[in-house]
């Protein structure tokens, strides 16, 4: 028997370009975020904050706090006894004995303005007993300096590995194959070192919420995050409430990157709430606390490759180090999924990986766009460029070469299939955009000179097994619907791209259609994340089956009015109709409430549709060798970059940025190229010059816009190009997957090469800033 | 202290004290949410609001200073419940994906266009360097931008 796949739903809205539905709340003013929300009688919230990276809190002295008129409640550690944590539970809402980095809370004001409440958080007195600080997780390593020497007593998920004694909170590893006989069999073998410093998601929005604790013991909890229901699940957990006390409200989120996902600050103010329960109390951070709430990890990476003199590669070995900073929670993930995609796209048959995350006295590092790839890719594209030189091949081609393809394994012994998506058929595109088999053009000066890059990416969402999504599609009298879902719109587009695949799944028009804003724990169906770039493709298979249940209930109704068994009735725009006699019809207006016929006597009732779905086929690893189904689907990509670089300053300037995607069927063009162009210059700055800095001692130097730049209007390159290879994905009716990471990841290995194809240099450390391309140019002259 | 203003062609009067900011006047005691604050320090952008027909980052000016001046905000641009010119490019151009830094990008927008009603793209970026965005990229909001020109009348 042949196989083919035919998609449930015929496209008219999907795939069609459609303004953002989000447009006039947002140019107005309209649009309302958390820091935009005042109640009545409003308290408002200040932290006080470690000014030490490592100590141990000997006494903490708040009576001249307590003093200060119009100071409502103070919290310090010891009024929260309680860790949170979404994988490892490892993170005091307040510390109440030992200080990990430079700004972690240590006790918390509530006060009638917020003039008052800074205030009191001065008057605040804190004693320390200095500890000695790691920065380094490689030196974390050597267990010397213990960050948290109860760690292995932590609560944390099964599918993780600890070593206590080494600062690790999570050991992924991956054995695949034999890779001292794949070594054996090599040609030539390529090992190097690749770095990156932390990084900062600088949303415009920083981190925000209002509590507020009831006399009823109901707490409600208005919050910047990207997802609701695991935010009340963790909160919840942390105070030991139920479920059904716990609600909680995201309107929209002002950009979050990662670093609004699971719990961040809400804690803080959930404890001030409960000691001043029926007021609300607001606590929003300046851009510096915001910068010390969450990061990106930073990474040291070890690869070695072994190849065969034609390039195809027999045998890998990676070590990837990460800088986990103070607390892992949500970066225990990132660890694992860094861990087990590395090598990327390609297929290599022997493969030993070690990933670890380390504590440091760092800033925490978390979830970020990403996850953990745009690092490992990074470490694996420039070895593989290193690889080519060696070899003398071209890196497009050894990269071609190596590409997963149908029927060959992944590092995890997943097997890639027809609709998986093509690696292949993304790098040439990229290829074809930037005109890759023309040099660039020389510059008028002399002094400049011009090169062209390369890169191929994958990932997968990195989500539990069982990461569960549900959608509620409610039909009104005039057979308009109200749709739930509940992702939520971090800028993303994910409102106006859902709307879309709703009319498609329910045959009628989008203008029929409202998404329920915002997002309430109490109203609103079942959703774990706002993350991992999965909404389109999970969301869109519980949409199909909310709209199938609408639909079925539309057709049970109208089969009883009309006669007609249910199978034979279609439902389109606003009718539902006998399929071989179209003129005879009802009128969905007069099916959706339940019909009443001409006598008064009425059947049916309120259409409801309701669709939930988990990921399918999933399994956990093998904590030893990291095989098994931890992946539902994949996009790739490649993405190519041309760069200008001055031969005396050392300066790069961005010509061109390339990214081309396999994300399975693109919903809106509109918002899915919104997502890539975005996505690449967030990727360029840490390639560029983003990076948390900090000093010898441990103190963060890089706590404002002004010392963390990001990229502005005036360092996006001259021409930004992208295009989509668009592979049907048979997982989802709708055959779309994710783009919403993808634009950022590989990015920085791309333009790294450009580098080398201009100046012949390797730098293998970002961000890729003037003083190193010139440090590597300087020493290959000197050889 | 007292201070009286105009804001979207609206007299008003607050009690302010000495050390608050325009912002906080604006945000906390006027309830015109769409000037954001992003970083307190004129880093970003988020909180431009046009100030005597120049845009400023109201997170540096001292309310006292808006004593007598004439403000403007986003929620001074619909008319007659119609959008601005500039709120139409915006959306046309879907010139924005969070939305927190839009209001300010269309503030600086429209102190530039009154004075330069046909700005070349160099013009626009040196106009708008100061406003960060983290998620577009900046494209759309060039092409907001042109768009925008074309729509009042300046463009080619």
């Amino acid at each position: 028997m042949k196989y083919e796949y035919k998609s449930p739903i015929k496209f008219e809205y999907v795939g069609k370009p459609m303004n953002r539905i989000d447009g006039f709340e947002k140019v107005t003013g309209n649009a309302k975020y958390v820091t935009d929300m005042f109640f009545p009688n409003m308290l408002y919230g200040a932290v006080k904050r470690s000014p030490i990276p490592h100590g141990i809190i000997k006494k903490i002295d708040t009576s001249k706090a307590k003093a200060l008129s119009g100071v409502r409640a103070i919290v310090t550690g010891k009024d929260v006894p309680y860790r949170q944590g979404i994988y490892l539970v490892d993170r005091p809402v307040i510390t109440p004995d030992r200080v990990r980095y430079v700004g972690e809370p240590v006790a918390a004001v509530a006060a009638d303005t917020l003039e008052i409440a800074r205030k009191a958080v001065e008057l605040i007195e804190v004693e320390y007993e200095e500890l000695p600080v790691v920065q380094d997780p490689r030196e974390s390593m050597e267990g010397e300096i213990l960050i948290h020497p109860d760690l292995a007593n932590y609560e944390r998920l099964p599918i993780y590995n600890i070593e206590p004694e080494k600062n690790v909170f999570h050991h992924h590893k991956t054995r695949k194959g034999d890779v001292e006989k794949g070594f054996a069999e090599a040609d030539v073998i390529v090992e190097g070192d690749y770095a990156l410093p932390q990084m900062y998601h600088a949303p415009l929005e920083p981190h925000a919420a209002i509590a507020f604790w009831d006399f009823n013991e109901k707490l409600t909890v208005w919050s910047s995050a990207q997802s609701p229901f695991t935010l009340r699940n963790l909160i919840a957990y942390a105070f030991k409430l139920p479920r059904h006390k716990v609600r909680v409200i995201s309107p929209y989120v002002g950009g979050g990157f990662g670093g609004k996902a699971g719990i961040n600050m809400e804690g803080i103010v959930i404890a001030l709430s409960e000691k001043v329960k029926g007021r609300h109390i607001k606590l929003v951070y300046t851009r510096e606390e915001d910068i010390s709430t969450v990061v990106r990890q930073g990474m040291f990476a070890h690869i070695k490759t072994g190849v065969k003199k034609d390039g195809t590669i027999v045998a890998m070995e990676a070590e990837l180090i990460f800088d986990g900073g103070a607390y892992a929670e949500y970066g225990t993930n990132v660890v694992r999924a860094a861990g087990y995609t590395l090598p990327g796209p390609y297929y290599v048959p022997n493969l030993k990986t070690d990933s670890y995350g380390v504590y440091t006295n760092h800033f925490l590092g978390g979830a970020f766009r990403g996850f953990g790839h745009g690092e490992l890719h990074w470490a694996t594209e420039r070895n593989l460029d290193e690889v080519a030189q060696a070899l003398e091949i071209d890196p497009l081609e050894l990269r071609l070469k190596n590409v997963l393809k149908p029927g060959l394994t992944n590092s995890m012994g997943q097997t890639i299939h027809h609709d998986t998506g093509d690696v292949e058929a993304c790098l040439k595109r990229a290829a074809e955009l930037i005109e890759y088999n023309k040099k660039s053009e020389k510059p008028s000066n002399p002094r400049k000179v011009r090169g062209k890059g390369i890169a191929g990416l994958v990932k997968a969402p990195a989500m539990p097994t069982n990461a569960a999504s549900a959608v509620v599609i409610k039909f009104h009298e005039d057979a308009t619907v109200t749709l739930q879902a509940s992702i939520q719109e971090i800028g993303q587009g994910f409102t106006t791209a859902v709307t879309q695949m709703a009319a498609d799944a329910l045959h009628i028009s989008p203008d029929k259609i409202d998404f329920v804003m915002p997002v309430d724990t109490d109203v609103n169906p079942y959703e774990w994340q706002t993350v991992a770039s999965r909404a389109l493709w999970t969301v869109g298979n519980a949409l199909y089956r909310a709209a199938e249940d609408a639909l079925n209930q539309i057709k049970n109704i109208a089969s009883q009015v009309l006669g007609v068994a249910p199978h034979n009735l279609e439902v389109e725009d606003d009718r539902v109709y006998v399929k071989y006699r179209p003129e005879k019809y009802l009128l969905l207006k007069d099916v959706v409430m339940g019909y009443t016929y001409p006598d008064g006597h009425a059947i049916g009732g309120p259409v409801i549709g309701r669709g939930s779905f988990v990921p399918e086929m999933l399994t956990n690893l093998d904590l030893e060798t990291g095989q098994g189904n931890a992946a539902a689907e994949w996009t790739f990509g490649a993405q190519a970059a041309e760069v200008e670089i001055d031969l005396d300053t050392g300066e790069l300037k961005m010509l061109q940025l390339v990214g081309v995607f396999d994300a399975g069927t693109i919903i809106n063009p509109i918002t899915a190229g919104g997502q890539v162009v975005g996505g690449m210059i967030q990727g360029m700055g840490p390639a560029l010059f983003e990076g948390v800095k900090y000093n010898d001692k441990g103190y963060p130097l890089t706590v404002s816009f002004t010392d963390y730049k990001i990229p502005t209007i005036a360092d996006i390159p001259d021409e930004i190009k992208y295009d989509f290879v668009q592979t049907f994905e048979e997982s989802s009716p709708f055959g779309a997957k994710g783009v919403g990471e993808h634009p950022m990841i590989s990015v920085p290995p791309a333009i790294a090469s450009a580098i080398y194809d201009a100046l012949g240099v390797n730098v293998n450390e970002l961000p890729l800033t003037a003083d190193k391309i010139l440090n590597a140019l300087d020493k290959k002259n000197n050889k | 202290m007292k201070i009286t203003f105009t804001v979207n062609n609206e007299n008003v009067e607050v009690n302010v004290k000495p050390n608050e900011t325009l912002l906080d006047v604006l945000r906390e005691k006027l309830y015109l949410t769409g000037a954001k604050e992003g970083c307190g320090n004129g880093e970003c952008g988020a909180c431009t609001v046009i100030y005597n027909g120049r845009p400023v980052n109201s997170c540096l000016v001292l309310a006292p200073e808006a004593d007598g001046a004439v403000i403007e905000t986003v929620e001074g641009l619909t008319k007659d419940n119609k959008l601005h010119p500039i709120q139409e490019a915006f959306i046309e151009a879907n010139a924005f994906q969070c939305g927190y830094c839009t209001p300010g990008f269309i503030m600086s927008t429209k102190a530039m266009l009154e004075k330069i009603p046909n700005p070349t793209k160099e013009v626009i970026v040196e106009r708008l360097a100061g406003n960060l965005c983290r998620c577009t990229g900046y494209t759309v909001i060039l092409d907001a931008v042109k768009l925008a020109a074309q729509k009042m009348g300046g463009a080619e």
